[in-house]
């Protein structure tokens, strides 16, 4: 072929090379959430009231406002971006919140303002679940078993605690965010917030008894950086 | 139509007596040292008031069978002696009756609430809540750490209150969801609500008393039988009161003693 | 008083023209008593309709009722009732009951219309006050309807709405918000509502009676409505203070029931220093003489309906069966504590709420012992609303012997709170004096309407509601007995599981007598427009109202001034039928034969 084809085939490779290097990749931040102190030691759960969900734990089910796993690792930590990054809109989808053995599962669960939360009851015994919250409107709704699955959506950004007014010690958190950027920690501790445009972000952790945290942190175009968090364990 | 109802009347006053008196629905055991009490009361209220129940339907169904329309071809007569005989013999027999049973009755309600306190008894604190009872022993050390409201959290399973970082007394109390007892044992109970009006009744050791909020009420027995048996909530207290209740479980001394080591332990 | 007094009112008031003022805004005692009478025809309806949906939902708890899932989806999800929904349908149907029920219609809607006729007067002494005690009777009952369609529903804390649960507003639980406050403003109406009824029922017996209507010759329905009304007086006078004060304890931020240190919703409630027994006392002081409220003036209608029926008067005259309701009146006051028993009082008070809570049964078992008593002898007419009368007398032994158990304090300490007192209160509120409500329908409807109900109608539904109330409230004297609680919205116990298949029972039988009363609503209102025309004396009866038209004019006797020269139950057995002497009428009473 002619020396200008070739010119003109070499320019645009160039071109279009240039250009997909000039859209940064996105980044991540992850780490881990650990604790130093001594926490409270879970404590086994007495459902001896509701035989149908006692009899669904061969060993007791444990207190879960302090929840460690190894290497004192913090579970139950909601990780989010609080400021950097646009508020999107609720990315569609449900998040799902169960009650089985007398358990809220998950503990906490983490939802965007707008974003719909669905509700179900595994168990056979009626729970009650109370939403007290305080920004948002609060609700209290009963759930016999057999009755069907209703779904509730959060208009503000808050950390609502929830009880089932049927069963003492049931209780969860909604973690409802305006940002889409959230993990809550796992197991291990572990967290990841993919899908991040370069910039500086504050990045916080909130712990239902341990209180709340935040750092900063810029991360540049397709970089991922470590962020921890370690909270002060108190027994009591 | 007179003796049709009649029959009816008869029938079903049979029927109602031949239910209560064959115990086809009845209370259960009494596991109490001073249920017998109530159960002789509630045996001698079934007899007096059974036969004047018996009495006033047959006498009722008898006169409606015998008195029936007779298209004005029976001669009208009154009962001998009017309302004098009727009034008599109500103030004198039913008199005699209610005086009777209140007397002994008074020996019964006295037994659950003016016999004294054994000073050894076995002391366990009750809080009723919406919707569970949680019991609460007062450790090794004997004794009961104080109550503080504003620190309930229930999430954390302090039901109480207890407040174990700066109160000593409060670290070793045990809070159990079933009632642990011994058996042939002096056991005090003081009962207080967390939030509105509760009632501990169990049906075997014969005792119902109320929680009222603002008030610690106490009360005592003994229980007879070692065994599992429901404390249950019969005071109206909000939509979970249906399912509010927790086990009592009469235990061995020796079994008593290792539940209290396995508590502490934890 | 043994001089009648001189005839009050000689110049009825201008018979009103328009609509309004005949039939909706009127002063005449005939349309207010009707008003009461639809009133609680409709309350009774409702209430029923809301017993139905609790018995289904006790017998199979998981089954889903699409109409309540529609009319309610809060309520009940996916037609499947929650707990506390079921508490709120407990709550009204317990309110509407016993309030615009069973005190409206004996007393307020019966006593309205007849009693100024009975004592022979053109009206009711205060007419407009009369008119207005309606009308906030009606707004309380809108009140109480209200409560169904705000969006926490109705209270959840039962018709006898015990604080804290009541007071402390919605932490308490789903159903404690606005309802409540609802409720407390309904029961403030109805109590002022009652207590300007009272006046006018004193007024009117005292100072209005026609010539010759001495006390002695009153017939026992205006005793009792009179009776009732003197201890209605005394009993709504503490209600209302009892309701406001825990309104203000809602609203106001007060704690005249609320003690400090209470947590519910994960909060300490921002009161110190209340009771609760405090309400307590204060609503049982009204809450036992209401049960009173209640079945006296079925007393007066049994009393009076009995011995047209059985074509011979009362052993023991007028006097006797007075002066027991006077002495059931008067105790009534005193015994309000054994509803406490095991509440927290002292124990030295439960013993002496026991003494004349035992006593009571005296003038009550004299008064059963002078109706029964009276039978023997007589010739006895199975109309309807004899049979009625004849079903109370069984149906009311049947309660009062289970008052005997609770009445003790020792047994109460087992009984109290499980069914054997549902079973208890159906007996004697809830058939006994619907039985009595039901003989004076069928007794008056003639006077009222100018038409007959038709018997075979009433027939059925006398003898399949008198077998089915057995069947309902019988087996829950049982269930009490094994401990069976009330006030559960289902059965999830150990020891209450076997006993479900006896609320199924309960719940088929309840569901077939309800819909048997449905024969009544339709023969009463077939019979309305469509019943044989009646007599003005179909009965055969003496008293003053049947003296008049059926239905009686605007002024009760068309302008005639009765002169009254007997006493009401002047039924002669000289061998022959009919032979009987009106009140007014100037002739002498025949003979009697073993008078």
């Amino acid at each position: 072929m002619s020396i200008h084809r070739i010119a003109l085939a070499v320019l645009v490779i160039i071109s279009i090379t240039s250009f997909t290097a000039a859209t940064p990749g996105p980044g991540t931040i992850q780490g881990k959430v650990t604790y130093t102190g001594t926490p409270a030691k879970p404590k086994p759960i007495d459902m001896s009231k509701e035989p149908s969900c006692a009899k669904m734990h061969t060993t007791p089910a444990t207190t879960a406002n302090a929840v460690t796993g190894p290497g004192n690792s913090l579970e139950n930590v909601v990780v989010y971006i609080s400021a950097g990054a646009t508020d999107n809109p609720a990315a569609g989808g449900t998040v799902s919140f169960d009650q089985k053995g007398c358990e809220y599962q998950p503990h906490v669960a983490a939802l965007q303002v707008g974003q719909e939360l669905k509700i179900t009851n595994s168990d056979q015994t009626s729970h009650n679940i109370n939403a007290m919250a305080k920004a948002n409107a609060p609700w209290n709704k009963s759930q016999p078993p057999g009755a069907p699955p209703f779904s509730e959506k959060f208009d503000k950004a808050e950390f609502i605690p929830i009880k089932c007014n049927v069963h003492p010690w049931m209780h969860a958190y909604f973690a409802v965010l305006s940002t889409s950027h959230f993990a809550v920690s796992g197991p291990e501790g572990d967290y990841k917030l993919p899908n991040l445009a370069p910039g500086k972000y504050t990045v916080t952790a909130w712990h239902e008894s341990f209180g709340t945290q935040t750092q900063e942190i810029t991360i540049g175009a397709g970089e991922t950086k470590a962020v921890n968090f370690v909270f002060q364990a108190k027994p009591y | 139509m007179g003796k049709i109802f009649a029959l009816v009347v008869v029938a079903v006053a049979i029927a109602t007596a031949y239910f209560v008196v064959a115990h086809v629905y009845w209370m259960p055991e009494d596991i109490s040292v001073h249920g017998h009490l109530i159960d002789e009361q509630i045996t001698e209220t079934t007899a007096g008031a059974g036969i004047l129940f018996l009495l006033g339907q047959f006498v009722l169904a008898a006169f409606v069978f015998l008195y029936g329309d007779s298209k004005g071809t029976r001669k009208l007569k009154s009962w001998p002696g009017g309302a004098k005989p009727l009034i008599w013999a109500s103030i004198v027999l039913i008199g005699i009756e209610v005086l009777t049973l209140s007397f002994i009755g008074s020996k019964a309600w006295g037994a659950v609430y003016f016999s004294p306190v054994d000073p050894n008894s076995l002391h366990v604190d009750v809080q009723a809540e919406q919707f569970a009872f949680y019991f609460r022993y007062a450790g090794p050390d004997g004794q009961f750490g104080g109550i503080h409201p504003e620190l309930i959290n229930e999430g954390s399973q302090n039901y109480f209150g207890l407040d174990p970082a700066n109160d000593v007394a409060a670290r070793d109390d045990i809070v159990v969801g079933t009632l642990t007892i011994p058996v042939n044992k002096p056991i005090l109970l003081t009962l207080h609500s967390k939030d509105v009006g509760h009632s501990f009744f169990v049906r075997e050791l014969r005792i119902q008393q109320d929680f009222v909020p603002g008030i610690t009420i106490p009360i005592h027995f003994i229980a007879t039988k070692t065994g599992k048996y429901e404390i249950v909530c019969t005071q109206l207290c909000g939509l979970g009161h249906y399912n509010m209740k927790a086990y009592l479980e009469v235990v061995t001394q020796d079994g008593f003693d290792q539940f209290l080591k396995a508590q502490s332990a934890q | 008083m043994e001089q009648a007094p001189a005839q009050a009112l000689r110049h009825h008031p201008a018979p009103p023209q328009n609509f309004i003022r005949k039939y909706i805004f009127s002063i005449d005692h005939k349309v207010i008593g009707k008003q009461y009478l639809g009133l609680a025809l409709l309350s009774a309806f409702v209430g029923m309709v809301l017993s139905w949906a609790m018995r289904i939902h006790l017998g199979w708890p998981d089954a889903s009722i699409p109409l309540l899932g529609r009319l309610s989806p809060n309520g009940a999800p996916g037609g499947v009732m929650t707990p506390e929904y079921y508490l709120s349908l407990m709550t009204m149907h317990g309110t509407i009951m016993a309030f615009f029920v069973l005190t409206a219609a004996p007393l307020s809607g019966f006593g309205n219309y007849f009693l100024p006729i009975q004592v022979g007067a053109e009206d009711m002494a205060f007419p407009r006050i009369n008119m207005s005690s309606f009308w906030i009777t009606f707004i309380g009952f809108i009140l109480a309807a209200l409560t169904f369609v705000i969006p926490d529903g109705p209270p959840i804390s039962g018709w006898t709405a015990y604080p804290p649960l009541s007071a402390v507003g919605p932490d308490a639980g789903p159903g404690q918000g606005w309802g409540q406050n609802l409720w407390g403003l309904s029961i403030a109406c109805f109590t002022v509502a009652s207590l300007l009824g009272s006046l006018n029922f004193l007024a009117t017996t005292l100072d209005m009676r026609t010539k010759g209507m001495t006390l002695s010759r009153l017939p026992i329905s205006v005793w009792g409505w009179f009776i009732t009304a003197a201890l209605g007086l005394l009993a709504f006078a503490v209600l209302l203070p009892c309701a406001l004060l825990l309104i203000l304890d809602r609203l106001a931020g007060t704690s005249f029931y609320i003690p400090g240190g209470l947590v519910l919703a994960d909060r300490v409630q921002p009161h110190n220093g209340g009771s609760p027994l405090l309400f307590q006392h204060l609503f049982w002081f009204f809450g036992h003489p209401e049960v009173y409220l209640i079945i006296l003036p079925a007393f007066g209608i049994i009393g009076h309906v009995l011995p047209t029926f059985i074509r011979k008067p009362l052993l023991g005259g007028w006097k006797v069966l007075t002066a027991c309701m006077m002495l059931i009146a008067l105790l009534s006051l005193v015994v309000w504590g054994h509803h406490m028993f095991v509440s927290g009082m002292s124990p030295y008070s439960a013993m002496l709420f026991s003494v004349p809570t035992m006593f009571i049964t005296i003038p009550s078992i004299i008064a059963m012992l002078i109706w029964i008593f009276s039978l023997y002898g007589a010739d006895i007419r199975f109309s309807t609303p004899a049979l009625f009368a004849l079903g109370f007398l069984s149906l009311f032994i049947s309660g009062g012997i289970g008052g005997f158990f609770l009445a003790q304090p020792s047994t109460d300490s087992y009984l109290h709170a499980t069914y054997f007192v549902v079973g208890h209160f159906h007996f004697t509120m809830g058939i006994s004096a619907v039985f009595a409500i039901f003989a004076g329908f069928y007794y008056w409807f003639p006077k009222m309407t100018g038409r007959m109900m038709d018997e075979t109608l009433g027939k059925i539904h006398f003898w399949a509601s008198f077998i089915g109330m057995y069947g309902i409230f019988m087996p829950m004297h049982f269930l009490g007995f094994a401990g069976h609680v009330r006030r559960y919205s289902a059965l999830v116990d150990d020891y209450l599981v076997p006993l479900l298949g006896t609320q199924r029972f309960i719940s088929i039988a309840a569901l077939v007598v309800g819909a048997v009363q449905m024969l009544f609503f339709f023969n009463f209102i077939w019979s309305y427009f469509k019943g044989k025309k009646a007599a003005e004396n179909p009965w055969e009866a003496t008293t003053l109202e049947w003296e008049t038209t059926s239905p009686p004019p605007i002024d009760n006797f068309g302008g005639r001034r009765l002169t009254v020269y007997h006493g009401p139950m002047e039924y002669n057995v000289a061998g022959s039928r009919g032979d009987y002497v009106m009140q007014a009428s100037p002739e002498p009473a025949a003979a009697r034969a073993g008078d």
